[in-house]
């Protein structure tokens, strides 16, 4: 019982970091095609300036939470997946200080590097993630000790002993780039007015096509690579519901966004992360990483579970703590709702 | 090079910058409360512009601090998976709670402080303040507690797989060690924060520019300065010296360079320890002044290394024992100078003390240095042990991580960190010579 909540609560816990530093890592990618003037630049800028820094904290309390509550697994994964989360790290370092400096600094040349370095960094963060879950999806060498350690790259073929990056992973990591970058052009949308707002709202329909394809895309591709991600769905049949949401959000991106309802539209991107997650995540429970190399090598619930009483006593401070978290966290977006007013926005 | 090596070394750098940040977060956070206070209380606008000058430079440090922190929660695993494997049930438990009691406020109160002024309440503006303070000083009690319990193993049980539990969650929170080290060390950062605060105004003083300002920054840095060099010494050292005396013997005999277990043992003020001979090379020696410190008689008998098996002694001796003397050493500095600026700020003649502003303006560097040679002197001191008599740190870190692949992000982040630095320095440089009054901009709006 314990083993499912907090399964379920670290799910919880990367869903919030993936939907919510997710439209900042789309609007860091789309920046750089979408603005024109560096008004724009700064309107775009300012609607994350305020909320990107609390947004990758989901992903910190996240990586706390997984640590105590599964330290076998945090164990495993991180120094197995050590490479490329060493390159996600300073990918978020550049990110964040390029973001910064752009604030403080007013020589043009400058600006442009930064903005560069800040357009680029996003976009590499989005393909590291969606290939890292992949990698999830498809499993590792895990060893008999439950350690394994992949080079980024093998063969580009996912077997026994894949790299970071193989087909199926580099699908995956596309798909991502993609629906982040939608998720980014849908929080500018929102965030904005007049023609900036309506470049951002040309470009979800050909993206959400573009989504839909990659999405089915990844989806055969999971089942080829990993024939037991259907078990679930199999077992239980009314979980097909969420492929069914998948579809239905993403429907409903392209209807709100027509209709000019840009916060529904915005809404229903956050949906279409959730259930794409949460899909995954079913998809592989109640394994936590699965093993190519024979699946009594598989890291279970069971077996990376935390003692009794110190998952007890976490769901305590994990409830109260986070229950105040989400209040900070709307409290800040209530304050800063409706479109960006560059004049107050300036620090 | 070892993979046992290259891991502690990539932990320590990374750490040893990232600390360099946050030490000037916690100090700033309550230094700019106080200034907010005044500003609240006297509606001086001089004060408010006083807190938003401070509030960008906190801004810069804030996010420097931020993406450097982050690479510390990963290295758990990337580099001590074995360490975290056995102790996470433990020790990930106040990690986590850092993220979910302070990252969110302080983040949440951040973007309100920086970019919310106009659309709050002056009174709700200090809230945030005032929150921020919280939430950065929340977060270092988290982190003292994990230091805490690797240094000094309490309320644990250990499951048949070899994993700790925590039994008592209260008393892993309030572990004696922990509570000693996080006044101690929030002294430190103090001394961070008000040292930089009394460079800043002793800066514009000298340069004859912005006085008016530049008296507030000495008024509130060297009082705070010299209240926070008076306690990192008297009581939260001296306790936490002691704590350690107790708990570490091993430690403290190397941080000392006591060889030689000794009745009324000697204090050595400065020396070289030589591990071969067992003396100390060139000593400065105050006689019996170790047995006072430790047990507040002369006589007391003091446990030397003699008598501890070669295989506790502290991996780096040397290293310890000089970071602990120069802790030691700079925090008997900072308490003179203080002590000179107070007295003079008191008389009304610090202004014109030129000497004691150029001591003040030259010192900023040093507190960065204490903090990190009093981390130094805590973590060498521990070692051996990753926990303290549980694991040893041969039994940590990776084994799946080569030493190949560590040094290859070791010097990553060394090329990155360079940059970062000198990035920071030019950022800081420009924020404090274009000073607190208000740009054209904010004129115009």
């Amino acid at each position: 019982m314990m083993g499912f909540i907090w399964f379920w609560l670290v799910a919880v816990m990367i869903v919030g970091y993936v939907v919510l530093d997710g439209f900042d890592l789309g609007v860091g990618v789309l920046h750089l095609f979408l603005v024109q003037t560096e008004e724009d630049r700064r309107t775009t800028l300012a609607s994350i300036g305020p909320v990107w820094d609390g947004n990758e904290v989901w992903l910190l309390a996240g990586g706390g939470t997984l640590y105590f509550a599964f330290p076998l697994l945090y164990a495993s994964a991180f120094s197995g997946f050590y490479l490329p989360l060493m390159i996600v790290l300073w990918l978020l370092i550049l990110r964040g200080i390029s973001l910064e400096l752009r604030n403080h600094i007013d020589v043009g040349v400058w600006r442009a590097l930064l903005d560069g370095v800040f357009g680029l960094a996003s976009g590499m963060l989005a393909i590291f993630y969606g290939a890292a879950l992949a990698n999830v999806l498809r499993g590792v060498p895990l060893q008999a000790d439950g350690y394994f350690f992949l080079p980024l790259w093998t063969n580009w073929r996912p077997g026994v002993h894949p790299g970071i990056l193989d087909w199926y992973t580099v699908i995956c990591a596309v798909l991502a780039l993609v629906a982040l970058t939608l998720h980014g052009a849908l929080w500018i949308a929102l965030k904005t007015s007049g023609d900036l707002a309506k470049r951002a709202r040309r470009l979800v329909t050909p993206m959400c096509l573009l989504v839909l394809a990659l999405t089915s895309l990844s989806l055969v591709a999971t089942i080829l690579v990993r024939p037991a991600s259907l078990d679930n769905y199999f077992h239980y049949p009314l979980t097909f519901v969420v492929p069914v949401g998948v579809v239905a959000s993403l429907i409903c991106i392209r209807l709100f966004n027509r209709r000019l309802q840009p916060l529904r539209a915005f809404l229903s991107s956050c949906l279409y992360l959730f259930f794409m997650l949460a899909g995954a995540c079913w998809g592989v429970y109640p394994t936590l990483l699965p093993a190519t190399t024979g699946a009594d090598r598989d890291i279970t619930l069971a077996k990376a579970i935390s003692g009794p009483h110190t998952l007890a006593v976490g769901l305590v401070w994990w409830g109260f703590g986070m229950t105040l978290a989400v209040g900070y966290v709307t409290f800040v977006y209530m304050k800063f709702r409706g479109k960006v007013d560059l004049a107050s926005a300036d620090h | 090079m070892t993979a046992e090596l290259i891991h502690r070394l990539h932990f320590a750098f990374t750490i040893t910058f990232h600390y360099l940040f946050p030490q000037l977060t916690m100090g700033l956070a309550l230094l700019i409360v106080v200034l907010k206070s005044v500003a609240l209380k006297t509606g001086d606008e001089k004060w408010d512009r006083a807190a938003r000058f401070w509030g960008r430079i906190f801004g810069i440090n804030f996010v420097f601090g931020v993406v450097t922190g982050i690479p510390m929660e990963f290295e758990f695993g990337t580099n001590w998976a074995r360490f975290s494997r056995l102790s996470g049930g433990v020790i990930g438990q106040p990690l986590a709670m850092e993220g979910v009691f302070s990252f969110f406020l302080e983040s949440a109160f951040l973007g309100l402080f920086l970019y919310g002024e106009k659309r709050l309440s002056k009174l709700m503006h200090w809230f945030s303040a005032f929150m921020v303070f919280a939430g950065s000083w929340l977060s270092g009690f988290f982190i003292i507690v994990t230091d805490a319990w690797m240094q000094h193993p309490v309320a644990y049980d250990r499951l048949p797989n070899g994993q700790f539990e925590v039994l008592s969650f209260w008393q892993l929170l309030l572990n004696p060690w922990g509570l000693l080290q996080y006044v101690h060390n929030m002294t430190g950062a103090v001394i961070t924060g008000s040292f930089v605060m009394a460079a800043v105004g002793a800066f514009y003083l000298l340069e004859g520019r912005r006085e008016e300002y530049a008296r507030i920054f000495l008024k509130v840095g060297v009082i705070a300065g010299c209240l926070s060099s008076i306690l990192i010494i008297f009581p939260t050292g001296d306790l936490a010296g002691k704590y350690v005396a107790r708990n570490q013997p091993a430690a403290i005999a190397a941080m000392e360079g006591l060889f030689h277990t000794q009745d009324g043992a000697d204090m050595v003020v400065m020396g070289q320890p030589n591990e071969e001979t067992g003396l100390i090379d060139n000593p400065l020696v105050v006689n019996n002044a170790l047995s006072f410190l430790i047990y507040g008689t002369t006589k007391a008998q003091v446990k030397g290394l003699d008598q501890i098996p070669h295989d506790q002694w502290p991996t780096a001796l040397p290293l310890l024992f000089y970071a602990y003397h120069i802790m030691v050493g700079l925090g008997t500095w900072f308490l003179l100078l203080m002590a000179v600026a107070a007295f003079l700020l008191w008389r009304g003649a610090l202004q014109r003390s030129r000497p004691v502003l150029w001591a003040l303006l030259l010192s900023f560097p040093l507190p960065y240095i204490a903090n990190t040679a009093g981390w130094m002197t805590a973590e060498l001191g521990r070692q051996p042990w990753l926990i303290y008599g549980l694991m040893r740190t041969s039994e940590g870190y990776s084994n799946t991580v080569s030493a190949s692949n560590g040094l290859f992000t070791l010097i990553g982040f060394m090329g990155l960190y360079a940059l970062l630095g000198l990035l920071f320095t030019v950022l800081i440089y420009r924020e404090i010579s274009c000073g607190p009054e208000p740009t054209k901009k904010e004129v115009r709006a």
